[in-house]
């Protein structure tokens, strides 16, 4: 067994430095890894690239990173929900690639397997295919997407064992696994950390081999953001 | 009468076929949910990685893991199944999802969609609905014929940035069904008391009538 396992959420963002290229899993606040944009707001890295379908709230998620400056820039399919972010967006303070969202998916998951770039057919015809090489497959168009390039990858997991093993919970999965193996280093959080033999292989969802730190988080609020209830008749 | 939100959504219920999986919408797609036959079987898929979506949770029963793809918290049907945002979008863009039902801001009569930015006014982001409309292959739109300034929203071109080109098949709004064909947009239905001189003023876009065009039956 190759152990993963690092004692804390320091120990875990090793390395992390000013201007990197960061992916983080997460669909709104599901799925967050919240307790390493803790410690990325309290080490103040700046000039951050992020790679994410969402930006946040204004109080919680990576809207704790915007509210002090550390972006630089956002990767993301979807920005609404966060007014602090609009503002620095409309502003130019902060420079944002919007991209759909089943292409953001598939370049984290090319950069994970090693793929170059793929051909999709989101965004044909839009401004998002501007300046990009595209292709005709069986009389569609189709656009070229290039994979990920990132220094550190955070995902979130709810079950996690000393050999990176990861097991999620609902859609809370959402992009954390095509973000595992795709950046220089990945580093999971879990809500569960155990010994490795005790999570049966048969139910691993993400193999521990695309995580290179694992750590148990310390605290997650796990936050909804819109709670939607019916009542008992 | 011109239909409310709720109208449009359970005349749009009617096009949901037995035996398919239908990716709905954030707005009035999501209400289509409600008004689907019980008697046929259908299978709704979020783009955020769920497949088999029931309804709201009950008060005291919701869980911040198992949200829709408007960060909702749902629950979840027998026979549902979670997974992740590639294989998500490996059921949208294999095709493997019948039906997208989703709002616009403008239809063009060539098909064309536009419902992600408003230059220098608002910029949410397109989310999954690019890769939805570049894929489907069957998409209907739900939405108001005409938007808050009274200007239609069935037009000869998109003047917004494109979601994606030719691909809305039909279009259900508080007025009317039209169908897109090669020549505009062909009038399938009238919502109930509204004639189709009034959907003929709300529409920009070429409008092609042909014999008598019935009410809607909701």
């Amino acid at each position: 067994m190759i152990r993963k396992k690092v004692a804390s959420v320091q120990d875990a963002l090793q390395g992390v430095a000013n201007n990197q290229t960061l992916m983080l899993g997460g669909f709104g606040l599901s799925g967050i890894p919240e307790n390493a944009i803790a410690e990325l707001v309290a080490m103040g890295v700046t000039g951050l690239t992020c790679i994410s379908n969402n930006a946040g709230v204004d109080d919680f998620g990576l809207g704790l990173l915007l509210q002090k400056k550390q972006i630089y820039k956002m990767v993301s399919s979807y920005v609404g929900e966060n007014d602090e972010f609009e503002r620095q967006m409309l502003s130019g303070e902060l420079d944002v690639e919007l991209i759909p969202q089943g292409t953001l998916a598939e370049r984290c998951r090319a950069a994970q397997a090693g793929f170059p770039a793929v051909y999709t057919p989101a965004g044909y015809g839009t401004e998002v295919a501007e300046g990009k090489e595209t292709r005709e497959f069986n009389g569609k168009m189709y656009v070229l997407e290039y994979a990920f390039k990132a220094d550190f990858s955070f995902v979130k997991a709810w079950k996690g064992d000393e050999a990176g093993n990861l097991i999620f919970k609902g859609t809370a999965r959402n992009f954390n696994p095509c973000m595992c193996g795709a950046a220089n280093i990945t580093v999971a959080e879990v809500e569960e950390l155990v010994p490795a033999g005790e999570l049966d292989p048969n139910q691993i969802h993400m193999p521990g081999i695309f995580v290179q730190r694992i750590f148990q988080g310390e605290k997650f609020e796990k936050r909804i953001e819109q709670r939607t209830v019916r009542q008992k008749s | 009468m011109a239909l409310d939100k709720i109208g449009i959504a359970k005349r749009i219920a009617k096009e949901v076929q037995d035996g398919s999986y239908v990716n709905l919408g954030i707005g009035i797609p999501t209400l289509v949910a409600n008004y689907v036959r019980d008697d046929i079987s259908v299978e709704f898929q979020s783009e955020n990685g769920v497949l088999g979506m029931g309804p709201f949770p009950f008060e005291g029963e919701e869980d911040a893991d198992i949200i829709n793809a408007g960060k909702q918290t749902i629950t979840t049907l027998p026979g549902a199944s979670f997974f992740d945002s590639a294989l998500s979008f490996s059921m949208i863009r294999g095709q493997h999802v019948q039906l997208t039902i989703l709002g616009a801001m403008e239809v063009a009569e060539n098909g064309d969609i536009a419902n992600w930015k408003i230059p220098g006014k608002m910029v949410k982001g397109m989310g999954g609905a690019m890769d939805l409309v570049a894929s489907a292959e069957n998409i209907i739109v739900a939405m108001m014929h005409t938007n808050r300034a009274g200007a239609s929203k069935l037009l000869k071109r998109c003047s917004l940035p494109l979601t994606g080109v030719g691909c809305v098949k039909k279009i259900v709004t508080n007025l009317a069904v039209l169908e897109i064909t090669p020549d505009g947009f062909q009038l399938l239905e009238r919502a109930p008391g509204v004639s189709v001189t009034e959907i003929q003023e709300a529409t920009e876009g070429h409008l092609i009538v042909s014999g008598d065009i019935p009410e809607m039956d909701i």
